[in-house]
């Protein structure tokens, strides 16, 4: 278990849990829920924002939203 | 004669979904502003048969029902209030092929409205190549809908659409999504308080903050009870909503969508490994900017120039070969230069949005914002401020319209409000002539103090906008939270249909609706220069003939000398000695405070019209230039010293001084209360800085 901004680049991961109790609507509503699939592309100079791959969707996402969705490797 | 349908065109953004509108509506449509807001509203009429014809909205671009910005919340507020003029007969979702999961989770919404929704499924080109496969029937049956596969880049699907929304009234209008399964307790006690109401739409009305102004009110009174819930509590029963929607898209789409996930991601993958890369990312991206830079800055000038000259021969034209006379000057140099001022923009607002159109439709422009978004956040700025800024060395006009494509309201008034900064080229000749006045051409460790003069002037204005920026950020509130979500869409090829209309859009809507502010300001400024109170203005040619009748003076001088005794005495003239009193202290004289009022037309007219008032004829810059050195006050201290050059030079940097730019924020942000804001403001701020600096100085 570690938080999605630790997650080493390009390896597949599955969405465990968040540690905020309100999680972004937005970010549900384009998959980031417990079970899916996802994985960090790459991060940006200064490591934020994070482009991520969400489900099926192409994402980039702060950083600071990122720290809070904890992910296993798959 | 007919019957004519609503229908809203709604979708994600990324779905193609203007590119859909583009298809259906071609040139017949129109873009404006929702009332009271700055959110664009484009809408556009078509035919559907002989008989019956379309008016089509093409909705904001929005991921779900659950509005997080004011564009999202047009959306809500159309489609839950019956009574709205453009309330939708018929919805047409507009889906992705590649990204059906997630845009479904809209359309299920949509449905669950009770609207009749027809599901466009978008780019069904790449099926192929993507190894995607579905089955249309079934998809139909599961939804409750008519599926219509469209792909915009070839053409298809538009003849089947229109089959589509003729049969509209036969589409189910059957929920999609048992509301009630939410949260069985809560709805059943809403369902009790309201029984002839829609539960979804209830729902909606009681999590979004959203304007019900239009609605009954009695029913948000009421429903305003039920908000007492817990606003967390709502929040995680609209997460259950969206996760039981997920769950029956998912059980859908097993059975009738498939995809070779193997498959078509490569040329991201290629693309993305040099365009964000960290160094090559950022190469490129300077590359890109240099060459809109070179194209709106050169290239513009070919075009720019033709105008000007046109418009001045026409000019000419008018004036020698109608009879003289008030009306015919009018024309000749109120009415044609005034045109010519509105027309001289569209060169760069048509090839900067060229540009823009074209990183918007790639995709390219995402990238832009991944890459930016971090150094400018700080500013309170996005990364898609980049392009406006940049734009602004060139002109603050068009880069005021590009910052249309920033989605978050409060980035997008920050950066209309700094963009004027930025050095824009008109403020060039005036910056030219004062530093050749006053700087002394000499050199430090081999570098020209003209040239650093000049480039501090340039960097003075990019700190001044980052400043302000960091300012505002403070100041201005925003309703909504923004959260940096953004989605990396696929590259494309741009469509040259989409990028067309977008060019034309632009400039047609810069000439009309900045056009007549621009115009009815150029026209007061030629009157109050062209006339004048009582006897020294209407006797110029006799009073100045009597000071030189007994000089030596040739014929055109003696005009020289009567052209600038006339602007001395007209309105504006007098303007400029009111005013006097009020700009000695930054050392300039009512002369110069004539050329600051004139230069609301266009910076660029100071040199000019200190050329008329110093009764110089050429247009030469050494001659002017000659002529500024000598001009002295009463007791003989210089007009143009070191002092009085930097503090103009740093008034023409910050003050608010161009009518055409508080035009086109006017516009865009649909008040005046912005660009009164930036024109106290700046020149606020232009004052101030100059007054410091002389006084220290001097």
């Amino acid at each position: 278990m570690q938080n999605l901004d630790e997650l080493e680049p390009g390896i597949t991961a599955v969405i465990k849990a968040f540690d905020i109790e309100n999680m972004p609507l937005k970010l549900i509503e384009m998959g980031c829920l417990p079970g899916n699939q996802i994985m960090l592309i790459q991060k940006a100079p200064f490591s934020d924002p994070l482009y991520i791959k969400l489900d099926q969707s192409h994402l980039a996402i702060s950083r600071e939203i990122a720290k809070h969705i904890i992910v296993e490797p798959a | 004669m007919g019957l004519s349908i609503n229908v809203a065109l709604i979708g994600n953004p990324n779905t193609g979904k203007t590119s859909v509108f583009n298809l259906l509506t071609g040139l017949k449509q129109k873009v404006g502003n929702y009332p009271g807001i700055t959110v664009e509203k484009k809408e556009g009429d078509f035919r559907l048969d002989r008989t019956t014809k379309a008016h089509i909205i093409d909705l904001p671009g929005t991921y779900s029902l659950n509005a997080s910005s004011m564009d999202e919340s047009v959306v809500i507020e159309l489609l839950l209030n019956k009574n709205d003029r453009d309330y939708p007969d018929v919805a047409v979702v507009v889906t992705d092929i590649e990204n059906l999961k997630r845009n479904l989770l809209l359309f299920t919404q949509i449905k669950d409205l009770e609207i009749p929704s027809i599901l466009v499924i978008n780019m069904s080109d790449q099926m192929q190549r993507k190894g995607i496969q579905l089955d249309t029937a079934a998809l139909e049956e599961a939804l409750g809908t008519k599926v219509v596969l469209m792909s915009c880049r070839e053409n298809k699907g538009v003849e089947e659409l229109k089959k589509a929304l003729i049969n509209y009234r036969k589409l189910s209008t059957k929920p999609i999504l048992d509301v009630a399964s939410i949260d069985p307790a809560y709805f059943e006690s809403l369902k009790t308080t309201f029984p002839n109401q829609s539960l979804f739409k209830l729902w909606l009305v009681i999590t979004q903050d959203v304007n019900f102004a239009n609605l009954d009110r009695q029913r948000v009174a009421d429903t305003s009870n039920f908000r007492t819930q817990s606003n967390t509590n709502l929040k995680r029963l609209q997460q259950t909503e969206t996760i039981k929607r997920y769950q029956i898209i998912n059980d859908i789409l097993k059975k009738t969508y498939t995809i070779d996930r193997t498959r078509g991601t490569d040329l991201r993958a290629k693309l993305d490994r040099v365009l964000i890369h960290k160094v090559w990312g950022y190469v490129v991206f300077f590359l890109v900017l240099l060459t809109i830079f070179q194209v709106i800055y050169d290239w513009s000038s070919v075009p720019m120039d033709f105008i000007d000259e046109s418009f001045a021969r026409l000019s000419e034209f008018v004036k020698s070969n109608l009879l003289p006379g008030m009306f015919t000057k009018l024309i000749a140099e109120g009415v044609i230069p005034g045109l010519g001022g509105i027309l001289i923009f569209i060169p760069q607002i048509a090839f900067l949005f060229l540009f823009i159109s074209i990183l918007e439709e790639t995709g390219y422009m995402s990238r832009v914002v991944f890459l930016m978004d971090r150094s400018l956040r700080r500013y309170g700025l996005s990364g898609k401020s980049v392009i406006p800024l940049i734009s602004g060395t060139a002109c603050a006009i068009p880069a005021v319209m590009a910052t249309r494509n920033i989605e978050n309201w409060k980035e997008r008034l920050i950066t209309i409000l700094v963009t004027p900064f930025i050095t824009c080229s008109a403020r060039l000749p005036v910056y030219l002539i004062l530093i050749s006045l006053v700087i002394p051409n000499a050199r430090i460790f081999g570098m020209n103090y003209q040239g650093l003069t000049l480039m501090g002037l340039y960097l003075l204005g990019v700190v001044m906008a980052l400043i302000s920026a960091m300012i505002l950020k403070r100041f201005i509130k925003s309703n909504y939270k923004s959260y940096f979500v953004v989605e990396m869409p696929n590259y494309k090829w741009p469509l040259l249909k989409n990028v067309t209309l977008t060019v034309f859009e632009k400039t047609k809507s810069f000439v009309i609706e900045a056009g007549k502010i621009i115009f009815a300001i150029s026209i007061l400024l030629w009157v109050m220069a062209s006339f004048g109170p009582g006897e020294n203005f209407d006797q110029a040619e006799t009073i100045v003939a009597q000071q030189y009748i007994d000089k030596q003076i040739a014929a055109e001088d003696l005009q020289y000398e009567i052209d600038a005794f006339r602007l001395e005495n007209s309105y504006i003239g007098i303007l400029g000695k009111v005013i006097e009193p009020a700009i000695a202290p930054l050392g300039y004289d009512w002369k110069i405070g004539i050329a600051l009022i004139a230069s609301f037309a266009a910076r660029e007219v100071f040199v000019g019209t200190l050329a008329t008032i110093y009764s110089v004829g050429s247009t030469e810059e050494e001659t002017i230039k000659s002529r500024m050195a000598s001009e002295q006050w009463a007791d003989g201290r210089k007009v143009f010293n070191f002092a009085s050059g930097i503090s103009l030079m740093l008034f023409y940097a910050f003050a608010m001084q161009c009518m055409s730019t508080l035009a086109i924020v006017r516009k865009e942000t649909n008040s005046w209360r912005w660009p009164l804001i930036q024109l106290f403001g700046m020149t606020g701020i232009a004052y101030i800085s100059s007054l410091i600096a002389f006084q220290l100085l001097q």
